[in-house]
């Protein structure tokens, strides 16, 4: 077993673990963050992207040990209790989500891509995306929440 | 007191009331609840896709620390294999009805059966351990290809299905159509094959049991679109205990597609299991497990013919179609390509000769049951393709032979002559019409020319569909019609409270579909309430209406009219409570707009909020009526409903690598009238991502020993943002005669219309290269190979 302590949103954690122990299994299973979802095992959906130390990581490709030391950022983090960090508010304009099981990947990834690059182009957008699977979407509406956001957060007008 | 009305909202696109707790990570998946005292199952799969157990030892793993127990099929005997609960056909399958067991006892019938399950405090503890089982196979000859399973000489899958067939069913006028075929001036003949494909929704599947010794009741948290039949199929099939003493509930769901209305091993184990060790056990499925074990879609190989006069009439099309529907049945897997496949063989043209016979075959591989549009995709990619054919055949514009075929808008209802009921209403060509106009089709043409004069290959695909919604009046799908072995109405309750706030309960639930906010727009405005008013409940057997469930395009056109038929009685004893209250006759009380009034003195009304309170506290009712506004309805449809439109796609194929890039795609769909058009438009957008990335990516493969060769993400190959182009989307409205509000269904029209669009725009554009036809998908390996012949 390995102890590590973790900065999780903003609060410090020590925890025990083993070290194979995976960060998305950690996040989900140890600090019950649930927000942060699996949708396969081969680190292609990004339904479990998390921010580390301010960049966005696939959190079923590290290893809860790895991140010892380190800030963590999961989507319940991304924005303070009863506000919406502008993805959220454009997602939920834009009708960016159905079933919503990619949605807190989607949100994470498109965060750090707007650290980036705050004026993306659409296209800029669809292939900063492409480690995030939406299966209900078709990305359409994905890109305009993006979009919708970009804008805000460059305030700039901003139409849903 | 008189309130104004709320603003109407049906028509409106309102955001999602479903979406703030799905942004901010606290949706409830069924992965994300502990139970205390709960236990990881993990399930030790056949390596094999066909053989004989011939012993299984798990001695070493019930010995590794932190296992709770280890079981086989041996042990679960005691349970029954899963219902299957649509035989088709008027259940002719039923002798040879094999359906799966919760875990595999004796053989094994393909790579992914369920063979042992270990139960572990850890999930890792409990993958650790089914390493530690110890099988012994014998393994058997495999066959995975449903045209060769039927041959003779095949490896048999079960002794009571000879040559591996499950049923054989047509239909259609056979001798017409060989008369119309013989004497054609055009006959057009092709293999088409829909490819197996993987639903891949984002959440895996599974299964949550909790069995209270006390009582002897089960809760059930699972990844299901239909809850109650679960309940029905687990409590009356397999487990034989009456049905109150399981709960069902649905939590958050990441999306279905089809592939979780289905009653599936894990449900069973995991209740069995959790009786016998008294604990609460968990199975979540991997990615890996979700395709090698849950359902598949499509898969269907067909020879087809199509026949026509030189001037563009079509006289006649015949179909035989091998569908492979795996090693076991599941649930409804021959209702899809029977009565949803093969009775809507003809699309949106009037063909005067049409016959379908269909071959449902085992074979070593996953079960196959409904994928989005199930069946109804495989039927308008087949015609649609085949019309393209017939065009190029005769050298005329494949739109112009759409025209000249269409049924026409007098010619509604429409009987297609196959079987199914008749069609509800269309208008076929404005459809088509304003595709064409939003894709400039009258100049695609010359710049095509221009492009190919360069060594660039453009091409353009037409698609004209029709499906069938709203499925389905029960006298016609039931036992005796289609073989469905219950009915397929659907339930609502509304109540109006103490304190004016509505509350709907619904046999219909959503994953992704957005019913609660649809559903609260249809009550608002029937009962004249504001929209926040208006509760929707759905998904837990505990506190809702028996309903079968969200599938099939039916939620809005079934579901949605039995709300609105409670409404309707809601009003009704409303107005005759307002009477009461006005000192009125009833007959001179009118209810509009939220409001009950005299006729000819609207200042003498009662408010519903008014008069809710009075039907609550109750202390003056008129003579006989009971307290509390609260109706209930069990709606069955008198028909399906039939969705339309004209998809176009737009491609360029790369002439060195063969690689093709879909530029644009237009839609004009009529899905009926139009509750929510932010809604509509959304489930209009996957679903067209799930038709292209069939005719683009998409390729369920097993090798010839019946492995998954596309057993994970990295293998099968589900679009990414920058595979797809935004979409350009119209409609038409022609609302539906079937319900009072004229819905008709969109959940399924996009997959429904899309692919074949793709597939004859790059067909069109490899024309320079004689190319007539190409399997799905078109991946840029096949497409060179396709030009250089």
């Amino acid at each position: 077993m390995s102890t590590i302590t973790v900065t999780v949103n903003g609060k410090a954690h020590t925890s025990t673990v083993e070290p194979r122990t995976l960060l998305v299994h950690y996040l989900r299973e140890h600090l019950n963050l649930t927000g942060t979802h699996i949708g396969c095992d081969t680190s292609q959906c990004g339904a479990c992207v998390v921010h580390v130390d301010g960049k966005s990581i696939k959190a079923c490709t590290v290893l809860a040990v790895q991140v010892d030391g380190a800030s963590v950022t999961t989507i319940e983090g991304l924005a303070p209790a009863g506000e919406l960090h502008p993805l959220q508010e454009g997602f939920w304009e834009c009708h960016g989500l159905q079933c919503g099981y990619c949605t807190p990947g989607m949100i994470m990834a498109a965060a750090d891509l707007l650290q980036q690059n705050p004026n993306p182009s659409d296209d800029e957008v669809r292939h900063g995306l492409e480690g995030n699977l939406c299966r209900c979407t078709g990305y359409h509406n994905i890109v305009r929440a993006v979009q919708y956001a970009a804008a805000k957060m460059r305030g700039d007008e901003v139409t849903a | 007191m008189t309130a104004e009305a709320p603003t109407k909202v049906i028509g409106k696109a309102l955001k999602r009331r479903e979406d703030p707790q799905l942004i901010v990570g606290q949706g409830n998946f069924l992965d994300d609840i502990k139970l205390a005292g709960m236990v990881h199952a993990v399930v030790l799969r056949s390596p094999y896709a066909h053989a004989r157990i011939r012993s299984i030892d798990t001695s070493r793993a019930q010995a590794h620390p932190g296992v709770v127990a280890v079981f086989t099929g041996e042990d679960m005997l005691d349970i029954n294999p899963l219902p299957c609960a649509w035989a088709a056909a008027g259940g002719r399958v039923q002798n040879n009805l094999n359906t799966p067991r919760a875990l595999a006892v004796g053989e094994v019938h393909f790579a992914g059966d369920a063979v042992a399950l270990v139960l572990a405090e850890d999930r890792y503890v409990a993958r650790d351990a089914a390493d530690l089982i110890d099988v012994d196979y014998e393994p058997l000859g495999v066959v995975v290809d449903a045209r060769k399973a039927v041959e003779p000489g095949a490896p048999q899958l079960h002794e009571n299905a000879p040559n591996n067939v499950i049923f054989k069913w047509d239909c259609g006028d056979a001798a017409a159509t060989d008369a119309a075929i013989g004497s054609a001036e055009v006959v057009v003949r092709e293999e088409i094959i829909n490819q197996r494909l993987l639903p891949t929704p984002m959440e895996t599947r599974g299964a949550l049991a909790r069995y209270e010794s006390s009582t002897g009741e089960y809760t059930l948290w699972t990844t299901s679109q239909a809850p109650h039949v679960m309940r029905l199929l687990l409590t009356a099939f397999v487990f034989g205990i009456p049905e109150p003493k399981l709960r069902v509930i649905s939590p958050n769901v990441g999306g279905g597609f089809g592939q979780k209305i289905f009653c599936y091993n894990d449900m069973a184990f995991t209740m069995w299991a959790s009786k016998k060790i008294g604990r609460p056990v968990k199975f979540v499925e991997d990615r890996s497990e979700n395709f090698k074990y849950s359902t598949a879609g499509r898969d269907h190989i067909s020879d087809v013919e199509i026949a026509g006069t030189r001037d563009g009439q079509i006289t006649g099309l015949r179909v035989q179609t091998y569908a492979n529907l795996g090693a076991y049945i599941s649930t409804i897997a021959p209702g899809i390509p029977t009565t949803l496949y093969g009775r809507i063989i003809t699309g949106v043209y009037k063909i005067p000769a049409a016959y379908a016979h269909v071959t449902g075959v085992y074979t070593n591989t996953a079960m196959v049951d409904a994928y989005r549009g199930a069946g109804r995709p495989e039927a308008s990619y087949l015609i649609e393709r085949m019309i393209d054919r017939f065009a190029a055949e005769i050298g005329m514009d494949p739109a112009e032979v759409r025209r000249r075929n269409f049924i026409q808008p007098q010619d509604f209802p429409y009987h297609n002559g196959m079987g199914l009921l008749p069609y509800d209403s269309g208008n076929y060509e404005p459809a088509l019409n304003r595709a064409l106009e939003m894709v400039g089709y009258a100049d695609f043409r010359a710049e095509q020319a221009r492009a190919r004069a360069e060594g660039r290959y453009l091409g353009v695909g037409l698609s004209s569909y029709v499906e069938i919604c709203g499925v389905a009046p029960s006298a016609w799908i039931g036992l005796p019609g289609e073989g469905w072995g219950a009915g397929l109405w659907e339930s609502a309750n509304v109540r109006v409270h103490l304190t004016g706030q509505v509350v709907v309960t619904t046999g219909s639930l959503p994953h992704g579909q957005g019913l609660e906010t649809t559903f609260a727009q249809l009550v608002a405005d029937e009962l004249g309430v504001a929209y926040e008013n208006v509760v929707v409940e759905h998904s837990d057997t505990a506190g809702t209406p028996f309903g079968y469930g969200t599938y099939g395009s039916r939620s809005a056109a079934v579901g949605g009219t039995a709300i609105v038929k409670s409404t309707a009685k809601i009003k009704e004893k409303a107005r005759r409570l307002a009477a009461h209250m006005l000192e009125a006759s009833v007959d001179d009380v009118v209810f509009e707009d939220g409001k009950a009034y005299v006729r000819g003195s609207p200042d003498r009304s009662k408010s519903i909020g008014e008069i809710a309170l009075q039907a609550s506290v109750a202390y003056s009712l008129p003579e006989g009526m009971e307290p509390f506004l609260d109706e209930t309805t069990y709606y069955d449809p008198p028909n399906c409903t039939f969705p339309f439109g004209t998809h176009i796609a737009l491609v360029e194929v790369d002439g060195e690598t063969g690689a093709v890039t879909l530029q644009r795609y237009v839609g004009v769909d009529d899905v009926g009238t139009v509750i929510n058009p932010l809604i509509v438009d959304g489930q209009l957008h996957g679903g067209i991502a799930q038709g292209v990335a069939q005719a683009l990516f998409e390729r369920g493969v097993y090798d010839d020993n019946g492995q998954l060769v596309t057993g994970t993400l990295m293998d099968y190959a589900i679009p990414v943002a920058s595979s797809l182009p935004s979409y350009e989307l119209d409609r038409t409205v022609t609302p539906s005669p079937v319900n009072p509000m004229g819905v008709k269904g969109a959940g399924e029209a996009g997959t429904i219309g899309s692919a074949q669009a793709v597939m004859n725009a790059v067909i069109d554009a490899l024309a320079p290269f004689g190319v007539k036809h190409l399997q799905m998908p078109a991946t840029a390996e096949r497409v060179w190979k396709a030009m250089h012949g």
